[in-house]
């Protein structure tokens, strides 16, 4: 039933996802520019860069949603870039992937959504596929919600779903597209908190596309930062290395957004800003 | 030039014109003096003044003014003053052509890759028949006949009711009244009737897949089931497919029978002609060729219809105003193919002689 990979168990070990000299872009322009950058197994690894450096593109190409203009990306040491449909369909079964607008289809309810990868992967019987479901919405906090639509759930709720979807296969690999986007500090908190949990309980290999740093502080065992002017990586590192560590002033500021803000006090408040209380 | 007091959009701007008059200069200072509140009025006035110096070779200075001032002028960037050539022009109508042309190659060639991809799905539906989503075809039916039904109705008997009318005039003259009923009958079963039912649910059915699937798009739920290795035609597209092509035979059939339902009722109300001589008349003249040549057509009209609202959904963009064009354009494309394939059948049937 299961696909098995050639992974070569013992040292040196064999990237999760290889990215070599990677070219890609929307018609013709490019966006990213010989890119090549390898992520090892339970790694949590975040991309990161201001708005339009090419994160989203990098993850697109990544997933098989955009085709490169040049290079190969590896899952396992089986090109994805050069695999024919078959081969593609496995490699795909190999991840999930958890979008930003979560993407859940708005027809199907919850325990649907999670059932379709099980149905259009697997042989399990309609009984099992249920129990899965009850499964993966427990690991993720989302007890209960079988029944429910999409637009029945808020939106930490929804991104847990996403989540529990995104698991259904028991994948090696998950993508995050800008996971905490929309959520409150505490909601946010909460779903990184499920990132180190789902990496602990599974050991799965984490690509995270994200630019909040407390998410990055909390979660990244390393960071590549893109850059639009470079197209491609300028830094790549563990976040709080680069942060005090790095010679280039665009990672610096970047990594260190809010630590050198003048914290507004009582004291500082000025006429304009003085509050009435009643 | 001195400028003082309040500059706001609200009250009156003086024109740069106006104000400089007949003066002539070399250069032109302005300075402020009780300079009040003021807004992006007064950014305007001095933009316009910038420009009109630098057309009339006047040098602008406007260093004496506040610093937010400077700053907001500094962000415009001041106007170029040549114009492009005549050549530019007619390279731009060149550039015009080709891109149309382009546009139009580039729309053909999406129909016929879309009907190719949708042709491998329904191969592998052949092959694999318990893979094909049977239910979201069914819900599918479903809707389109339910809300195209009551446009079907109305629109159908009216037809019947505006042929039955405007041949009555003159078919009275000859004393030819009942042949109402075999212009009526012939023209709604071989062809009223199929393209009406199609235009609806043009406008209906195929209107509401692009709109769907373009919503599916803008929410990445389409890029979801192909990472999940599921391919979005057969998922998506062929459950449509197949129910709007199923259901717009029966749709049409369904407007032959109240076309001439309503070109009855103008035979019976005006031209007092009983409802069993109407029928007759009808089943004399109407046969099962007449029938079936605009029932099979209905398949190829659903077919189109199906395609350019699945088409036209699916490659989408992602924004709520590529939902809107997305839809708009389903309904543009599902009644041109409706044209395209009707003139098609009509040449075919003539050279069949049916």
């Amino acid at each position: 039933m299961c696909w098995e990979f050639d992974q070569v168990k013992n040292d040196p070990p064999l990237p999760v996802i290889q990215v070599k000299s990677l070219t890609c872009g929307y018609g013709e322009k490019v966006v990213l520019q010989d890119l090549s950058f390898a992520v090892y197994a339970r790694e949590v690894l975040f991309v990161i860069g201001g708005s339009g450096c090419g994160k989203s593109t990098l993850l697109r190409c990544l997933i098989g949603l955009l085709k490169p203009f040049h290079g190969d990306i590896a899952y396992f040491g089986n090109s994805f870039t050069a695999a024919d449909t078959g081969q593609r369909r496995n490699i795909l079964r190999t991840f999930g992937v958890l979008y930003q607008n979560n993407a859940l289809w708005s027809s199907m309810t919850i325990a649907e959504n999670i059932s379709l990868p099980l149905e259009e992967h697997t042989s399990l019987s309609r009984s099992d596929r249920e129990e899965v479901v009850s499964l993966k919405l427990a690991e993720v906090g989302l007890a209960g919600a079988e029944e429910l639509y999409p637009s029945e759930l808020s939106g930490g709720m929804q991104k847990r779903a996403a989540l529990a979807r995104a698991l259904a296969l028991d994948p090696a690999i998950v993508f995050f597209d800008e996971p905490s986007e929309g959520l409150d500090p505490i909601i946010s908190r909460e779903m990184d908190e499920l990132v180190l949990q789902v990496r602990e309980n599974f050991g799965t290999t984490m690509v995270i596309v994200s630019h909040q740093l407390a998410s990055i502080f909390r979660l990244a065992d390393r960071v590549i930062m893109l850059n639009p002017q470079a197209k491609g990586i300028i830094a790549e590192g563990a976040p709080a290395e680069l942060a005090a560590t790095s010679t280039d002033p665009r990672v610096r500021d970047f990594l260190n957004q809010g630590n050198d803000l003048p914290k507004r006090t009582k004291e500082n408040f000025t006429g304009s800003d003085k509050l009435t209380t009643k | 030039m001195i400028i003082g007091g309040d500059w706001q959009l609200n009250g009156r701007v003086p024109s740069w014109a106006e104000v400089l008059g007949n003066k002539t200069a070399v250069n032109v200072r302005v300075v402020p003096a009780d300079l009040g509140k003021w807004d992006t009025s007064l950014v305007l006035f001095l933009l316009h003044g910038r420009e009109w110096c630098a057309e009339s070779k006047i040098y602008f200075h406007a260093e004496a003014l506040p610093d937010n001032l400077q700053t907001l002028l500094r962000q415009v960037p001041g106007k170029s003053a040549s114009k492009p050539s005549t050549k530019v022009n007619v390279e731009s109508k060149m550039e015009l052509a080709s891109r149309c042309a382009a546009k139009w190659s580039g729309h053909v060639k999406q129909i016929v890759s879309f009907l190719g991809e949708c042709t491998l799905g329904f191969i592998g539906v052949a092959r694999n028949p318990h893979r094909f989503r049977w239910l979201d075809c069914l819900v599918e039916m479903q809707r389109c006949w339910a809300s195209s039904l009551p446009m079907v109705s109305l629109v159908s008997f009216l037809v019947g009711v505006i042929l039955a009318f405007q041949s009555a005039v003159q078919l009275q003259q000859f004393g030819a009244a009942i042949y109402v009923a075999d212009l009526v009958g012939l023209s709604i079963v071989r062809e009223l009737g199929p393209m009406m039912a199609a235009f609806i649910v043009a406008g209906g059915t195929g209107a509401r897949f692009a709109a769907q699937l373009g919503n599916m798009k803008v929410d990445e739920e389409i890029d979801a089931l192909e990472t999940l290795g599921i391919s979005s035609v057969d998922f998506l597209a062929l459950p449509r497919l197949l129910a709007v092509t199923v259901m717009m035979p029966i749709l049409a059939l369904y407007a032959n029978v109240l076309g001439i339902l309503g070109g009855m009722f103008v035979s019976a109300t005006m031209l007092n002609i009983p409802a069993s001589a109407y029928w007759i008349e009808t089943q004399n003249r109407v046969g099962f060729s007449d029938l079936s040549s605009g029932l099979f057509k209905c398949l190829f009209f659903g077919l189109a219809v199906g395609l350019a609202g699945c088409l036209r959904g699916m490659k989408c963009e992602r924004s709520a105003a590529g939902v809107g064009t997305a839809t708009s354009s389903a309904v543009v494309t599902g009644i041109m193919l409706i044209v395209l394939a009707d003139a098609l059948f009509s040449v075919i049937y003539n050279v069949l002689g049916i």
